[in-house]
């Protein structure tokens, strides 16, 4: 197991937001959180990397409690891609060395920089290296965003909706590429998603949040129309289309 | 540190040379940048209402006395009025560089955040008060001078405590860029309320002293006063300098910042603690100087990006030759009379603000 979260809670000021949040993520695996709007996917992707403090539970990576580490500590075992990255005067290179703050002392490395550019290499992102990000479109600033959580040779990657506001060839290309990082890196994949398709698509684990709980977890084969009709209030069908499993509201 | 034999080097790639190469043009661009501001230097203490040639500036500079008359020119008056002007520069405009990156707000600086307003209020507390003058004048008898210390010395503790308001209600309402900057306009709008009401019941001697102290002047500061903001802004810019990397964080989100380990709170209050400072120190020795803090930063984000591993050295040389090219202007424009400096920045501010917004990319 590389991530085992046990008893989590969650409160925002006396507001119960998450509750008894237990669950378990093997290497090399990538895992949904689902749920309608203001459930709490966020909230809890959050809690994983202790941005925000659980008030009770445990989150252990690779049997290392989370919420005991600094910060510091933390950043160098947990890439966290939040939904948006702000574009700044500055080269996709420069944002994805960021990627290397937590490994690095007072500056660069000779190392630093050639992760980088293997993370480039890797994520196909030659031609923009040295592009500045605030001219970018919203679809590169992710992937830089994601090199950048990469770059930090995390254990596990937080994703918060990886594909809000990109269009279909965005989409897919973002997801294939945390597919293949997750596959080749030896590493695991958190995302918070709405789509409940694409989730389909490239997850192999689920979780549906439901008042501040989990509702449902598990794999493809676990997943049932009346799971999604409850979690979101609306009646689907799940069909099978070319081995891709597809919902469609009824 | 133990030099580890480094292996790698020749394994860099394409991507890696073509940046090496990119960030070295930002050294470049640095270094001219410095020889530039030395230039300007020379040519700034020859210019006056007595003009020394540049190579008998230079000479008098390494110990030669050419004339001592000259010598008794260029050492009580022009170098240390030409030296002020590099270190204040370089000081608002690094508080501004580091307000604009920890507010994440491109109108971040001392002067918005009302902190040069806060001094203000102070000096002219102090007048009204507690019956201190002016500080020392360029204009001879223009002001009464009692106890030009006091009203330093008040004037730094007002912007300190304008400083500790912002960030106490940052505390209590969260340590977000919004409060921060939402508290700083109201404290700046207060005080100056403050100084208004002051002004409307201060007689005429007090008012000339109130209105002369926010007329920001850099050739107000002794040598022992230069020392001490020297001091003060060298060590923040160390400090800065150090948070380097958390500030190019911060610029790509709070939340992204987080995710990398950085303290995004803690780096935001003690930042606001050190801008601040530099501030106060510079705002209470030689009066408020306007859009310095602003304007510099975005002219050097402009020649060198956003990466602070350059901007904040970047900054700071903008501040310098912008504060040292107003002043020497300030000096020669109606000659012989010397305006303050703070006269000439905020006229040209605007208009370089306003070219800076319409001149092509956001700010």
């Amino acid at each position: 197991m590389i991530l085992e979260v046990d008893g989590v809670e969650f409160q925002y000021k006396s507001k119960e937001v998450l509750k008894d949040i237990k669950f378990e993520l093997k290497r090399n695996e990538i895992l949904s959180i689902l749920g309608p709007n203001g459930v709490g996917k966020t909230t809890l992707l959050k809690c994983m990397n202790a941005i925000l403090k659980p008030k009770r539970g445990t989150v252990l990576i690779e049997d290392e409690d989370v919420l005991k580490l600094e910060q510091i500590e933390i950043a160098r075992r947990l890439g966290y891609v939040p939904q948006r990255c702000e574009p700044a005067r500055l080269t996709a290179f420069d944002a994805i060395l960021l990627g290397r703050m937590p490994h690095m002392k007072w500056n660069i490395s000779t190392e630093d920089v050639m992760i980088v550019e293997d993370t480039i290499k890797k994520l196909s992102l030659d031609d923009m290296a040295l592009r500045y990000i605030d001219e970018m479109s919203g679809g590169e600033l992710q992937k830089v965003g994601i090199a950048r959580a990469i770059a930090q040779n995390p254990k596990l990657l937080l994703l918060d909706e990886p594909t809000s506001s990109l269009d279909l060839k965005n989409q897919l290309e973002i997801l294939d590429t945390v597919k293949e990082v997750v596959r080749k890196e030896n590493v695991s994949a958190i995302m918070t998603m709405h789509d409940l398709n694409l989730a389909f698509r490239y997850s192999d684990k689920f979780l549906f949040l439901k008042n501040g709980t989990i509702f449902a977890a598990g794999n493809m084969e676990d997943i049932t129309p009346d799971i999604i009709r409850e979690v979101y209030g609306v009646p689907v069908t799940i069909q099978n289309f070319q081995d891709v499993s597809v919902v469609i509201p009824v | 540190m133990v030099k580890i034999p480094n292996k790698t080097t020749g394994d860099e790639g394409d991507i890696s040379r073509r940046y090496r190469e990119h960030t070295g043009r930002k050294y470049t661009y640095i270094l001219s940048g410095i020889l530039f501001l030395f230039v300007m230097l020379i040519l700034s203490i020859s210019i006056g209402s007595v003009d020394i040639p540049p190579i008998e500036v230079m000479q008098t500079l390494t110990g030669h006395t050419v004339s001592v008359r000259w010598d008794s020119i260029i050492w009580n008056i022009r170098l240390p009025q030409v030296l002020t002007a590099i270190v204040a520069g370089a000081g608002l405009a690094v508080s501004g560089v580091v307000m604009q990156s920890i507010l994440r707000n491109p109108l971040g600086s001392p002067f918005t955040l009302g902190i040069s307003n806060a001094a203000a209020f102070g000096a002219a507390f102090s007048v009204m008060a507690l019956g201190t003058g002016s500080t020392h004048s360029s204009v001879g008898d223009a002001v009464v001078i009692s106890n030009p210390y006091t009203t330093t010395v008040v004037a730094f503790v007002f912007a300190l405590a304008a400083t500790v308001i912002i960030l106490a209600f940052s505390r209590f309402r969260g340590v977000t860029p919004e409060v921060m900057i939402l508290v700083g306009v109201a404290m700046g709008s207060l005080f100056s309320a403050g100084t208004m009401f002051l002004q409307y019941f201060a007689d005429d001697v007090q008012l000339a002293s109130m209105v002369f102290w926010t007329f920001g002047d850099v050739s107000r500061a002794s040598w022992s006063e230069l020392a001490l903001i020297t001091l003060i802004t060298l060590g923040s810019v160390i400090y800065f300098l150090l948070e380097r990397w958390k500030y190019n964080a911060i610029d790509a989100g709070d939340e992204t910042a987080k995710g990398l380990g950085v303290n995004v709170e803690k780096v935001r209050v003690r930042g606001m603690m050190c801008a601040s400072l530099v501030t106060a120190i510079i705002v209470a020795f030689l009066g408020v100087i306007g859009f310095v803090g602003l304007i510099c930063p975005h002219m050097a984000r402009r020649v060198i990006g956003d990466d602070h591993r350059f901007l904040i050295i970047g900054s700071m040389i903008m501040g310098s030759l912008l504060l040292l090219c107003a002043d020497t202007a300030a000096r020669v424009m109606i000659d012989p009379y010397q305006l303050p400096v703070a006269v000439l920045t905020s006229f040209l501010g605007a208009p370089t603000f306003i070219y800076l917004i319409l001149g092509g990319r956001k700010i």
